[in-house]
Protein backbone atom coordinates (compact mmCIF):
# COMPACT_ATOMS: atom_id res chain seq x y z
CA UNK A 1 0.00 0.00 0.00
CA UNK A 2 1.55 3.18 -1.07
CA UNK A 3 2.11 5.47 2.00
CA UNK A 4 3.38 9.19 1.18
CA UNK A 5 3.95 11.96 3.71
CA UNK A 6 1.88 14.40 2.29
CA UNK A 7 -1.42 11.94 3.37
CA UNK A 8 -0.35 11.59 6.62
CA UNK A 9 0.29 15.53 7.16
CA UNK A 10 -3.38 16.10 5.36
CA UNK A 11 -4.98 13.80 7.86
CA UNK A 12 -3.12 15.12 10.60
CA UNK A 13 -4.13 18.42 9.42
CA UNK A 14 -7.99 17.31 9.06
CA UNK A 15 -8.18 15.29 12.81
CA UNK A 16 -6.33 18.47 14.24
CA UNK A 17 -8.59 21.02 12.53
CA UNK A 18 -11.20 19.15 13.89
CA UNK A 19 -9.81 19.18 17.82
CA UNK A 20 -9.69 22.84 17.66
CA UNK A 21 -13.39 23.12 16.25
CA UNK A 22 -14.27 21.08 19.37
CA UNK A 23 -11.98 22.97 21.49
CA UNK A 24 -13.51 26.12 20.10
CA UNK A 25 -17.00 25.20 20.86
CA UNK A 26 -16.32 23.94 24.58
CA UNK A 27 -14.23 27.25 25.47
CA UNK A 28 -15.24 29.88 23.05
CA UNK A 29 -19.25 29.42 22.36
CA UNK A 30 -19.88 27.67 25.56
CA UNK A 31 -18.37 28.70 28.59
CA UNK A 32 -16.52 25.57 29.91
CA UNK A 33 -15.01 27.49 33.02
CA UNK A 34 -18.63 28.02 34.17
CA UNK A 35 -19.15 24.20 33.97
CA UNK A 36 -16.94 23.00 36.54
CA UNK A 37 -19.18 23.84 39.62
CA UNK A 38 -16.36 25.93 42.09
CA UNK A 39 -16.91 24.86 45.84
CA UNK A 40 -19.70 27.26 47.07
CA UNK A 41 -21.80 26.66 50.49
CA UNK A 42 -25.50 26.49 50.36
CA UNK A 43 -28.33 28.76 51.62
CA UNK A 44 -31.76 28.17 51.62
CA UNK A 45 -34.31 31.17 50.72
CA UNK A 46 -38.40 30.51 51.00
CA UNK A 47 -40.19 32.49 48.68
CA UNK A 48 -44.12 32.83 48.34
CA UNK A 49 -43.54 32.75 44.40
CA UNK A 50 -40.57 31.42 42.53
CA UNK A 51 -42.29 32.70 39.48
CA UNK A 52 -40.49 31.35 36.23
CA UNK A 53 -37.05 30.77 38.47
CA UNK A 54 -35.13 28.25 36.96
CA UNK A 55 -32.61 25.93 38.03
CA UNK A 56 -28.97 27.19 37.23
CA UNK A 57 -30.27 30.42 36.97
CA UNK A 58 -28.06 33.31 38.69
CA UNK A 59 -27.74 34.30 42.09
CA UNK A 60 -26.40 38.14 42.41
CA UNK A 61 -25.24 40.80 44.42
CA UNK A 62 -24.60 43.98 43.34
CA UNK A 63 -25.50 42.53 40.26
CA UNK A 64 -22.17 40.48 40.00
CA UNK A 65 -22.72 36.72 39.72
CA UNK A 66 -21.89 35.25 42.81
CA UNK A 67 -23.31 31.70 42.46
CA UNK A 68 -26.16 30.12 40.98
CA UNK A 69 -29.73 28.17 42.07
CA UNK A 70 -29.08 24.51 42.60
CA UNK A 71 -32.78 23.39 43.48
CA UNK A 72 -36.05 24.24 43.19
CA UNK A 73 -38.96 22.74 45.33
CA UNK A 74 -41.69 23.08 46.90
CA UNK A 75 -42.69 22.89 50.93
CA UNK A 76 -45.96 21.34 51.12
CA UNK A 77 -46.45 22.31 55.07
CA UNK A 78 -45.65 26.21 54.25
CA UNK A 79 -46.97 26.80 50.50
CA UNK A 80 -43.64 28.03 49.69
CA UNK A 81 -41.38 27.53 47.22
CA UNK A 82 -37.94 26.37 48.44
CA UNK A 83 -34.60 27.56 46.07
CA UNK A 84 -31.62 26.53 46.80
CA UNK A 85 -28.51 28.35 46.21
CA UNK A 86 -25.01 27.72 45.68
CA UNK A 87 -22.89 30.85 46.55
CA UNK A 88 -19.47 30.45 45.35
CA UNK A 89 -16.65 30.05 48.58
CA UNK A 90 -14.91 33.33 47.99
CA UNK A 91 -18.31 35.07 48.99
CA UNK A 92 -18.29 33.86 52.44
CA UNK A 93 -18.77 37.48 54.49
CA UNK A 94 -22.31 37.60 53.57
CA UNK A 95 -24.60 38.88 56.38
CA UNK A 96 -27.29 36.75 57.67
CA UNK A 97 -29.88 39.38 57.53
CA UNK A 98 -28.98 39.18 53.77
CA UNK A 99 -32.86 39.66 51.85
CA UNK A 100 -33.65 37.87 48.38
CA UNK A 101 -35.54 38.97 45.38
CA UNK A 102 -36.65 37.49 42.48
CA UNK A 103 -35.90 39.42 39.65
CA UNK A 104 -36.18 39.92 35.87
CA UNK A 105 -33.84 40.77 33.43
CA UNK A 106 -34.98 42.89 30.82
CA UNK A 107 -38.80 43.03 29.76
CA UNK A 108 -38.35 39.72 28.14
CA UNK A 109 -34.98 38.24 30.46
CA UNK A 110 -34.51 35.21 32.65
CA UNK A 111 -35.32 35.54 36.08
CA UNK A 112 -32.78 35.73 38.88
CA UNK A 113 -32.34 35.80 42.63
CA UNK A 114 -30.87 39.26 43.80
CA UNK A 115 -29.73 39.30 47.26
CA UNK A 116 -29.81 42.57 49.03
CA UNK A 117 -27.10 42.33 52.15
CA UNK A 118 -28.13 44.07 55.61
CA UNK A 119 -26.40 45.11 58.39
CA UNK A 120 -25.79 41.90 60.39
CA UNK A 121 -21.90 41.03 61.76
CA UNK A 122 -22.76 37.23 61.30
CA UNK A 123 -22.34 36.05 57.87
CA UNK A 124 -24.24 33.51 56.24
CA UNK A 125 -22.90 29.87 56.42
CA UNK A 126 -23.83 26.46 54.61
CA UNK A 127 -27.23 25.84 55.17
CA UNK A 128 -28.40 28.72 56.61
CA UNK A 129 -31.78 30.69 55.53
CA UNK A 130 -32.33 33.69 54.29
CA UNK A 131 -35.65 35.08 56.14
CA UNK A 132 -36.42 38.01 54.29
CA UNK A 133 -37.65 37.10 50.91
CA UNK A 134 -39.30 38.86 48.22
CA UNK A 135 -41.23 36.96 45.38
CA UNK A 136 -40.98 37.04 41.71
CA UNK A 137 -43.40 39.86 40.65
CA UNK A 138 -45.93 38.14 38.50
CA UNK A 139 -47.34 40.30 35.42
CA UNK A 140 -50.94 39.56 35.56
CA UNK A 141 -51.17 40.37 38.85
CA UNK A 142 -49.75 43.89 38.73
CA UNK A 143 -52.17 44.14 35.19
CA UNK A 144 -55.25 42.65 37.89
CA UNK A 145 -53.82 45.46 40.34
CA UNK A 146 -53.76 48.31 37.96
CA UNK A 147 -57.10 47.71 36.74
CA UNK A 148 -59.24 47.45 39.49
CA UNK A 149 -57.31 50.45 40.93
CA UNK A 150 -58.64 52.21 37.63
CA UNK A 151 -62.25 50.72 38.10
CA UNK A 152 -61.95 52.03 42.13
CA UNK A 153 -61.00 55.33 40.20
CA UNK A 154 -64.30 55.94 38.05
CA UNK A 155 -66.69 55.80 40.81
CA UNK B 1 -56.76 -11.09 -0.48
CA UNK B 2 -54.46 -13.97 0.24
CA UNK B 3 -52.07 -12.30 -2.78
CA UNK B 4 -51.92 -9.65 -0.44
CA UNK B 5 -51.07 -10.77 2.31
CA UNK B 6 -48.93 -13.05 0.96
CA UNK B 7 -46.56 -10.15 -0.36
CA UNK B 8 -46.66 -8.71 2.90
CA UNK B 9 -45.31 -11.26 4.39
CA UNK B 10 -42.80 -11.68 1.91
CA UNK B 11 -41.79 -7.87 1.93
CA UNK B 12 -41.50 -8.45 5.58
CA UNK B 13 -39.80 -11.18 5.61
CA UNK B 14 -37.19 -9.77 3.24
CA UNK B 15 -36.66 -7.05 5.40
CA UNK B 16 -36.04 -8.53 8.04
CA UNK B 17 -33.31 -11.03 7.12
CA UNK B 18 -31.62 -8.11 5.11
CA UNK B 19 -31.95 -6.05 8.52
CA UNK B 20 -30.34 -9.37 10.43
CA UNK B 21 -27.76 -9.66 7.55
CA UNK B 22 -26.87 -5.90 8.38
CA UNK B 23 -26.67 -6.56 11.83
CA UNK B 24 -23.84 -9.39 11.27
CA UNK B 25 -22.21 -7.61 9.09
CA UNK B 26 -22.02 -4.84 11.46
CA UNK B 27 -20.54 -7.35 14.19
CA UNK B 28 -18.07 -8.76 11.73
CA UNK B 29 -17.07 -4.97 10.65
CA UNK B 30 -16.71 -4.36 14.96
CA UNK B 31 -14.18 -7.38 14.86
CA UNK B 32 -11.95 -6.02 12.55
CA UNK B 33 -11.05 -3.02 14.79
CA UNK B 34 -7.79 -5.49 15.66
CA UNK B 35 -6.89 -5.49 12.18
CA UNK B 36 -6.46 -1.89 12.02
CA UNK B 37 -4.64 -1.26 15.44
CA UNK B 38 -2.59 -3.74 13.82
CA UNK B 39 -1.91 -1.60 10.32
CA UNK B 40 -3.08 1.95 11.37
CA UNK B 41 -2.15 3.33 7.88
CA UNK B 42 -5.37 1.26 6.46
CA UNK B 43 -7.31 3.56 8.64
CA UNK B 44 -5.37 7.13 7.56
CA UNK B 45 -5.89 6.11 3.79
CA UNK B 46 -9.56 5.93 4.49
CA UNK B 47 -9.41 8.73 6.39
CA UNK B 48 -7.95 10.96 3.71
CA UNK B 49 -10.43 9.71 1.33
CA UNK B 50 -13.43 10.21 4.11
CA UNK B 51 -12.39 12.64 5.92
CA UNK B 52 -9.95 15.47 4.32
CA UNK B 53 -12.11 15.20 1.04
CA UNK B 54 -15.13 16.15 2.46
CA UNK B 55 -13.21 18.61 4.38
CA UNK B 56 -14.10 21.49 1.87
CA UNK B 57 -17.65 21.01 1.09
CA UNK B 58 -18.29 21.35 5.02
CA UNK B 59 -16.56 24.35 5.69
CA UNK B 60 -17.92 25.77 2.83
CA UNK B 61 -21.26 25.10 3.49
CA UNK B 62 -20.74 25.65 7.22
CA UNK B 63 -19.92 28.98 6.44
CA UNK B 64 -22.92 29.97 4.47
CA UNK B 65 -25.39 28.25 6.66
CA UNK B 66 -23.50 30.59 9.40
CA UNK B 67 -23.85 33.71 7.91
CA UNK B 68 -27.73 32.89 6.62
CA UNK B 69 -28.68 32.55 9.86
CA UNK B 70 -27.17 35.68 10.83
CA UNK B 71 -28.84 37.03 8.16
CA UNK B 72 -32.16 35.75 9.14
CA UNK B 73 -31.77 35.82 12.86
CA UNK B 74 -30.85 39.36 12.98
CA UNK B 75 -34.24 40.42 10.81
CA UNK B 76 -36.19 38.56 13.30
CA UNK B 77 -34.65 39.61 16.62
CA UNK B 78 -34.29 43.35 15.40
CA UNK B 79 -38.01 43.23 15.43
CA UNK B 80 -37.84 42.91 19.03
CA UNK B 81 -35.12 44.73 19.96
CA UNK B 82 -33.06 41.62 20.56
CA UNK B 83 -30.17 41.96 17.97
CA UNK B 84 -27.72 41.03 20.50
CA UNK B 85 -29.07 37.33 21.51
CA UNK B 86 -28.18 36.45 17.59
CA UNK B 87 -24.88 34.65 18.63
CA UNK B 88 -27.29 32.21 21.23
CA UNK B 89 -29.67 31.98 18.40
CA UNK B 90 -26.66 31.06 15.75
CA UNK B 91 -24.40 29.17 18.30
CA UNK B 92 -27.57 27.04 19.27
CA UNK B 93 -29.05 26.01 16.57
CA UNK B 94 -26.03 25.03 14.64
CA UNK B 95 -24.63 23.23 17.66
CA UNK B 96 -27.47 21.33 18.73
CA UNK B 97 -29.45 20.56 15.02
CA UNK B 98 -27.71 22.06 11.59
CA UNK B 99 -24.16 21.09 12.88
CA UNK B 100 -24.31 17.65 13.06
CA UNK B 101 -27.30 16.98 10.88
CA UNK B 102 -26.18 19.08 8.17
CA UNK B 103 -22.99 17.69 8.18
CA UNK B 104 -24.42 14.37 7.94
CA UNK B 105 -26.73 14.66 5.22
CA UNK B 106 -23.55 16.55 3.18
CA UNK B 107 -21.44 13.36 4.52
CA UNK B 108 -24.07 10.97 3.35
CA UNK B 109 -23.83 12.46 0.08
CA UNK B 110 -20.32 13.19 -0.11
CA UNK B 111 -18.33 10.26 0.95
CA UNK B 112 -21.18 7.43 1.92
CA UNK B 113 -22.56 7.28 -1.89
CA UNK B 114 -18.28 7.51 -2.66
CA UNK B 115 -18.30 4.28 -0.13
CA UNK B 116 -21.01 2.62 -1.27
CA UNK B 117 -19.84 2.45 -5.20
CA UNK B 118 -16.42 1.63 -4.30
CA UNK B 119 -17.45 -1.60 -2.27
CA UNK B 120 -20.24 -2.07 -4.78
CA UNK B 121 -18.02 -1.97 -7.61
CA UNK B 122 -15.68 -4.62 -5.99
CA UNK B 123 -17.83 -6.56 -5.44
CA UNK B 124 -18.97 -6.34 -8.96
CA UNK B 125 -15.64 -7.46 -10.66
CA UNK B 126 -15.15 -9.76 -7.71
CA UNK B 127 -12.31 -8.50 -5.84
CA UNK B 128 -14.20 -9.65 -2.63
CA UNK B 129 -14.13 -12.66 -3.58
CA UNK B 130 -10.75 -12.55 -4.81
CA UNK B 131 -9.15 -11.47 -1.58
CA UNK B 132 -11.51 -14.58 -0.06
CA UNK B 133 -9.30 -16.61 -1.80
CA UNK B 134 -6.25 -15.78 -1.18
CA UNK B 135 -7.43 -15.92 2.33
CA UNK B 136 -7.67 -12.52 3.41
CA UNK B 137 -10.90 -11.49 5.45
CA UNK B 138 -12.13 -8.60 2.55
CA UNK B 139 -14.37 -6.85 5.60
CA UNK B 140 -11.42 -6.82 7.81
CA UNK B 141 -9.57 -5.51 5.05
CA UNK B 142 -11.52 -3.06 2.99
CA UNK B 143 -14.40 -2.33 5.09
CA UNK B 144 -13.73 -2.26 8.51
CA UNK B 145 -10.85 0.66 7.88
CA UNK B 146 -13.61 2.55 5.61
CA UNK B 147 -16.15 2.37 8.91
CA UNK B 148 -13.75 3.61 11.20
CA UNK B 149 -12.80 6.47 9.01
CA UNK B 150 -16.52 7.45 8.77
CA UNK B 151 -17.20 7.20 12.76
CA UNK B 152 -14.18 9.28 13.62
CA UNK B 153 -14.71 11.44 10.68
CA UNK B 154 -18.33 12.19 11.25
CA UNK B 155 -17.97 14.47 14.93
CA UNK B 156 -14.31 16.17 13.71
CA UNK B 157 -16.52 17.14 10.28
CA UNK B 158 -19.55 18.58 12.68
CA UNK B 159 -17.67 20.03 15.20
CA UNK B 160 -16.04 21.99 12.39
CA UNK B 161 -19.30 22.85 10.56
CA UNK B 162 -20.56 24.31 13.68
CA UNK B 163 -17.16 26.27 14.45
CA UNK B 164 -17.05 27.64 10.72
CA UNK B 165 -20.85 28.42 10.91
CA UNK B 166 -20.35 30.40 14.23
CA UNK B 167 -17.79 32.24 13.11
CA UNK B 168 -19.81 32.93 9.62
CA UNK B 169 -22.61 34.48 11.93
CA UNK B 170 -20.32 36.44 14.12
CA UNK B 171 -18.98 37.65 10.40
CA UNK B 172 -22.59 38.67 9.19
CA UNK B 173 -23.65 39.68 12.44
CA UNK B 174 -21.05 41.89 14.15
CA UNK B 175 -19.39 42.88 10.50
CA UNK B 176 -22.21 43.59 8.44
CA UNK B 177 -24.90 44.34 10.65
CA UNK B 178 -23.59 46.35 13.23
CA UNK B 179 -23.93 43.59 16.03
CA UNK B 180 -22.03 44.34 19.42
CA UNK B 181 -19.29 41.97 19.13
CA UNK B 182 -18.99 41.56 23.24
CA UNK B 183 -22.81 40.86 23.56
CA UNK B 184 -22.43 38.08 20.81
CA UNK B 185 -20.33 36.33 22.36
CA UNK B 186 -20.61 37.12 26.18
CA UNK B 187 -24.45 36.46 25.45
CA UNK B 188 -23.60 32.86 23.46
CA UNK B 189 -21.03 32.12 26.47
CA UNK B 190 -23.89 32.57 29.18
CA UNK B 191 -26.32 30.24 27.23
CA UNK B 192 -24.86 27.73 25.83
CA UNK B 193 -23.66 24.60 28.07
CA UNK B 194 -20.81 22.45 27.53
CA UNK B 195 -22.63 19.07 28.46
CA UNK B 196 -26.11 20.35 27.37
CA UNK B 197 -25.40 21.47 24.01
CA UNK B 198 -21.59 21.08 22.57
CA UNK B 199 -21.78 17.44 23.75
CA UNK B 200 -24.94 16.04 22.90
CA UNK B 201 -23.65 17.77 19.60
CA UNK B 202 -21.05 15.71 19.55
CA UNK B 203 -23.22 13.03 20.42
CA UNK B 204 -25.36 13.04 18.28
CA UNK B 205 -22.80 13.40 15.18
CA UNK B 206 -21.52 10.22 16.34
CA UNK B 207 -24.76 8.12 16.48
CA UNK B 208 -25.16 9.92 12.80
CA UNK B 209 -21.40 8.40 11.96
CA UNK B 210 -21.89 4.92 12.82
CA UNK B 211 -25.21 4.91 11.16
CA UNK B 212 -24.46 6.43 7.78
CA UNK B 213 -21.31 4.85 7.65
CA UNK B 214 -23.04 1.13 8.50
CA UNK B 215 -25.49 1.59 5.85
CA UNK B 216 -22.96 3.07 3.31
CA UNK B 217 -21.13 -0.20 3.78
CA UNK B 218 -23.61 -2.47 4.28
CA UNK B 219 -25.21 -1.40 0.82
CA UNK B 220 -22.50 -1.40 -0.84
CA UNK B 221 -21.28 -4.98 0.20
CA UNK B 222 -25.22 -6.06 -0.23
CA UNK B 223 -25.30 -4.98 -3.63
CA UNK B 224 -26.73 -6.73 -6.75
CA UNK B 225 -23.40 -7.31 -8.57
CA UNK B 226 -24.18 -5.86 -11.81
CA UNK B 227 -23.95 -2.04 -12.55
CA UNK B 228 -27.81 -1.13 -11.95
CA UNK B 229 -27.58 -3.08 -8.90
CA UNK B 230 -24.67 -0.73 -7.92
CA UNK B 231 -26.42 2.49 -9.18
CA UNK B 232 -29.27 1.30 -7.10
CA UNK B 233 -27.56 0.73 -3.39
CA UNK B 234 -25.79 4.23 -4.07
CA UNK B 235 -29.20 5.80 -4.35
CA UNK B 236 -30.55 3.70 -1.96
CA UNK B 237 -27.43 4.63 0.79
CA UNK B 238 -27.92 8.30 0.13
CA UNK B 239 -31.62 8.11 0.60
CA UNK B 240 -31.41 5.63 3.64
CA UNK B 241 -29.02 7.52 5.62
CA UNK B 242 -30.98 10.93 5.20
CA UNK B 243 -33.80 9.16 6.44
CA UNK B 244 -31.78 7.47 8.97
CA UNK B 245 -29.76 11.12 9.87
CA UNK B 246 -33.19 12.95 10.43
CA UNK B 247 -35.16 10.04 12.22
CA UNK B 248 -32.53 9.02 14.72
CA UNK B 249 -32.08 13.17 14.95
CA UNK B 250 -35.78 13.34 16.38
CA UNK B 251 -35.21 10.55 18.70
CA UNK B 252 -32.03 11.76 19.83
CA UNK B 253 -33.44 15.38 20.54
CA UNK B 254 -36.39 14.08 22.32
CA UNK B 255 -34.03 12.11 24.70
CA UNK B 256 -31.45 14.75 25.56
CA UNK B 257 -33.04 18.22 25.56
CA UNK B 258 -36.49 17.02 26.96
CA UNK B 259 -36.50 17.94 30.31
CA UNK B 260 -35.32 21.80 29.94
Amino acid sequence: MQHSKTLDTLVGLFVASGIVAFLFLSMQVSNLSSFVEPAGYLVIARFDNAGGLKVKAPVTVAGVRIGRVSAISFDEQQFQAVVKMRIEKKYNRLPDDTSASIFTAGLLGEQYVSLEPGGSEDYLQDGSEIDITQSALVLEEIIGQLLFKKAGEKD
Amino acid sequence: MLYVLQQLGYVTRQRLTKLGRGTFFLLHVLTGISDILRRPELLIRQLYSVGVLTFLIITVSGLFVGMVLGLQGYYVLSDFGAEETLGVMVATSLVRELGPVVSALLFAGRADSALTAEIGLMKATEQLSGMEMMAVDPVKRIIAPRFFAGFFSMPLLAALFSMIGVLGGQMVGVGLLGVDDGAFWSQMQAKLDFSDDILNGIIKSTVFGFVASWIALFEGYDAVPTSEGVSRATTRTVVNSAFATLGLDFILTALMFGDD
